[in-house]
């Protein structure tokens, strides 16, 4: 009970709560299987995206250019698809194939040259997202293959409303699932994922003990790629067009819902349990609005309060163990007094 | 306690290096230096700092490679240079002096990490993690919280975890870069203790330290280093402190106790009467007048660190009363103490004492920016420019140029840019938490030179110590805390460092 307190993510699960019994006491709608399906459908994307922000964060780095990455992932698929033929599954590998590539240059470039991850990525994702813009000329596309539409109809579990209309766990939350289970097992149960950790922790100790910095760093970051990709697919599957502009300028709520659940922008922590919980907050948040009808412009002003104040209170107990050590003040013996030695 | 090496039969020699030259961009760090270590022998590398210690240690690890003409033989193998991976293959284990932990990771998982990443495995097996910790920690005597953070811990436990983490592994060969600054004396013992075991299994230990008793007691055989060529391999039991610091620095020293030349008379700098904080000390009543150094010793975790810390405004105490040049202070801000003349040399000077990425000249006048401004409010770049140099040359600080990075400078250097940085706000009550740790001798000795010329021109220095001797010979006078209380009072003139030394074993019991 003492060490689940202690823990960031028991906090988080604690606001959640907050939050669901008030939205629930203005709308009763928001407790419902149909909106929870709904909620977890809807952010599977943001949720992907956060595994790979994730990882990158835990081993010391950041990302910037991920959205970037995956809007190229996403359009050059559906490009391909559409010109070549293919199928879903070939969809996932092309994007997944892209994705890498674009992230190992990242980690590549920020291992090699040693420049700040944050400018790299910076760098990178105007240079990946500024080629997309130019090659596509801002192109939407709205004629989908068919098996993106059929794909993203599969429900992994099915279940029926009063009026008979079916609703259940949508096969992306199911994918985005999957994708988290074997990310926690990577980094708690692997050689790799405890490397992740030392690096993050202090690289200069991690290559002392003989960890191959160079590669986790390349990892990450094409792991970030990865995710990013499959994100990408996953937006097409849900919105069922391409806009070579729609997901850029979403990289910080990313990073800020990963960061809620506990990771350090300082590297070496977080958890996959604890990212989960904050893109499911801030997803509640914004699906709780939307339900109290609190017009959407209130929305941003709503999530730096969130961030703050979830943030701020876990750190500030941080602080508060830090300062002040324990001495056991009380004397074994009657105090001896001894006035100039022998 | 076995001293020399006439209990120990020398077998091969486990590692043998000749001709190791090693040459830095115009620095030549190593001139032709030979070095063997048997197995089962306990050597010690002594050497003030920049005599070339710490290149030699990291050609044996493997860390740095030997300029060419070198031969290193380790059992039947012999190598021109050694790679880091060779001498892991060999059993070559470093406790670096920076610990080199991982703070975000447990106590389990820093201890066991080694095993973790070596080998083929691909998978963890938190089992076997928990087992090998459990087992180096056994080793050593301790018992840490497996589960805590590495970040969480004290100094002292965490220097216990980085030496627990070298004896997990096949190790054959220990190096110890400083293993006991921060351990109590029964640490050190312990330590001791295990070394000796290790010993008899055949395992060489490599020793640096910078207290020379240490090496004394434990060491088969000392090799000095001055200036980057060996001048000597000695048995230990053929040698005695002060003809090792002859060796390392070329002169002898003699430690002149303090004495205080004006009465303690007017208004005290400093008079705490019942100062106490929960759970750090308690009932603390000090006076410290104008020209007096007052030393502070006892076990670690005393409250000493903690009372120097209230003292400068950075742990506000619970009850009690402090006046600082007769004024009345509440002790709550760092700015206040700052303001009333107190100036604080931190225990951990790479932490919290120095910018270390920045410049040796931007380090040192961080203290006094607010009176170096121009009429505009900007800074006067002149003027500190020349407070810069003034202090260089005061303090005889080492230095390429004013414009590089502090961390370039050995120990001693960057603790003299601590003390110019502070000295530059010419404060009146000046305490220094352990200000010699992991500083050689010479630079040691002229580091109290410098305490105790403030002290005659009537500065008020509270000097915070491990050592009793850094205490007794340069103070008037020692108090003694245990247990969050001041215990006992000794004065310097009339005391020795075995006084005191069982007065605190007594307590401490």
């Amino acid at each position: 009970m003492k060490r689940l307190l202690a823990r960031h993510e028991t906090y988080i699960f604690g606001i959640i709560v907050v939050f669901s019994i008030i939205i629930t006491a203005i709308n009763p709608n928001f407790l419902t299987l149909e909106n929870a399906f709904d909620i977890l459908k809807s952010n599977a994307f943001t949720g992907i995206m956060a595994i790979g922000v994730l990882f990158v964060l835990i081993s010391g780095g950041i990302d910037i250019s991920f959205a970037a990455t995956a809007t190229i992932a996403e359009y050059l698929t559906v490009l391909i698809c559409l010109r070549v033929g293919g199928s879903m599954l070939f969809a996932f590998f092309s994007a997944l194939v892209i994705g890498i590539i674009l992230g190992a240059v990242n980690g590549y470039l920020i291992d090699r040259f040693a420049v700040p991850p944050i400018i790299t990525t910076i760098a990178t994702m105007n240079l990946y997202y500024g080629l997309l813009i130019v090659f596509s000329k801002g192109r939407w596309i709205y004629a989908l293959p068919q098996y993106f539409r059929t794909f993203a109809d599969i429900r992994v579990i099915t279940l029926y409303t009063a009026e008979g209309l079916p609703y259940g766990l949508s096969i992306v939350t199911a994918l985005w699932f999957v994708l988290m289970v074997l990310s926690a097992g990577l980094l708690f149960y692997t050689r790799l994922g405890r490397s992740i950790y030392a690096v993050g922790g202090d690289a200069i100790s991690a290559k002392r003990v003989g960890v191959s910095v160079k590669m986790v760093r390349i990892f990450v970051y094409a792991f970030m790629g990865a995710m990013a990709s499959v994100a990408g697919i996953v937006q097409a599957l849900l919105v069922q067009a391409v806009a070579p502009n729609s997901i850029v300028g979403k990289e910080l709520n990313v990073i800020a819902a990963v960061v809620l659940g506990g990771a350090s922008l300082a590297g070496g922590v977080g958890t996959v349990s604890g990212m989960f919980l904050g893109v499911m907050l801030l997803a509640i948040v914004q699906n709780g609005m939307t339900l109290m009808r609190v017009p959407a412009v209130w929305y941003d002003v709503f999530v730096g309060l969130v961030i703050l104040f979830s943030v701020g209170s876990s750190s500030w107990k941080v602080k508060k163990e830090k300062v002040g050590t324990f001495i056991d003040i009380e004397p074994l013996s009657p105090p001896m007094v001894q006035e100039g030695g022998r | 306690m076995v001293s020399g090496d006439s209990s120990i039969t020398m077998q091969s020699s486990f590692l043998s290096m000749q001709q190791i030259n090693k040459r830095y961009t115009g620095v030549q760090a190593l001139f032709d230096v030979d070095f063997d270590i048997q197995a089962g022998e306990i050597h010690c590398l002594a050497g003030t700092n920049g005599s070339g210690k710490s290149t030699l240690i990291k050609i044996i690890c493997g860390v740095e490679r030997a300029d060419a003409g070198a031969t290193i033989t380790i059992g039947d193998s012999v190598y021109t240079q050694l790679s880091r991976k060779d001498a892991l293959q060999h059993g070559i284990q470093v406790i670096y002096q920076d610990l080199s932990l991982f703070p975000n990771l447990t106590v389990q998982e820093n201890i066991s990490i080694g095993d973790t990443m070596s080998g083929s495995k691909r998978f963890i097996s938190w089992k076997q993690s928990r087992t090998i910790a459990i087992q180096a920690m056994e080793q050593i005597g301790i018992a840490l919280p497996l589960d805590k953070k590495v970040a969480h811990l004290s100094m002292a436990d965490q220097q216990l975890v980085a030496i627990s983490r070298a004896l997990t592994k096949d190790v054959r060969l220990l190096i110890m870069d400083e293993p006991t600054t921060a351990l109590t004396k029964k640490e050190v013992d312990a330590l001791l203790s295990v070394i000796k075991d290790l010993n008899k299994k055949g395992v060489a230990t490599l020793f640096i330290s910078h207290k020379l008793n240490e090496l004394m007691t434990v060491a088969n055989r000392i090799t000095v280093l001055r200036d980057g060529k060996k001048i000597g391999c000695y048995q230990a039991s053929d040698i005695d402190a002060k003809k090792l610091e002859y060796l390392m620095t070329g002169t002898t020293s003699s430690y002149t106790p303090y004495t205080l030349n004006k009465e303690r008379a007017g208004t005290p700098v400093l008079c705490c009467t019942k100062l106490s904080k929960k759970d750090n000390f308690h009932d603390i009543d000090l006076t410290v007048y104008p020209g007096e150094i007052v030393g502070i010793t006892g076990l670690l975790g005393s409250g000493r660190t903690e009372l120097a810390h209230s003292l400068f405004g950075l742990n506000p105490p619970t009850s009690g009363t402090c006046t600082i040049n007769g004024e009345p202070v509440a002790l709550k801000s760092v700015q206040e103490a700052v303001s009333m003349g107190v100036a604080c040399v931190p225990e951990n000077r790479l932490s919290d004492g120095l910018v270390l990425d920045q410049s040796i000249s931007k380090n040192i006048v961080m203290t006094i920016l607010d009176n170096h401004l121009s009429s505009l409010g900007l800074l006067d770049d002149e003027g500190l420019h020349e407070k810069v140099l003034e202090y260089v040359e005061a303090l005889q600080i080492k230095i390429s140029s004013p414009s590089s990075a502090v961390k370039t400078l050995s120990g001693g250097n960057q603790q003299r840019v601590v003390l110019a940085k502070w000295i530059a706000t010419n404060p009146t009550l000046f305490i220094l938490d352990n200000p010699t740790v992991g500083i050689d001798v010479a630079a040691k000795s002229s580091i109290h030179s410098i305490i105790k010329a403030l002290a005659e021109e009537g500065m008020a220095v509270l000097i915070i110590s491990d050592e009793i001797a850094e205490v007794l010979y340069n103070c008037n006078r020692v108090l003694v805390m245990n247990r969050g209380r001041i215990i006992g009072e000794f004065d310097s003139s009339s005391t020795t460092e075995n006084d005191i030394q069982a007065f605190i074993d007594f307590h401490a019991m």
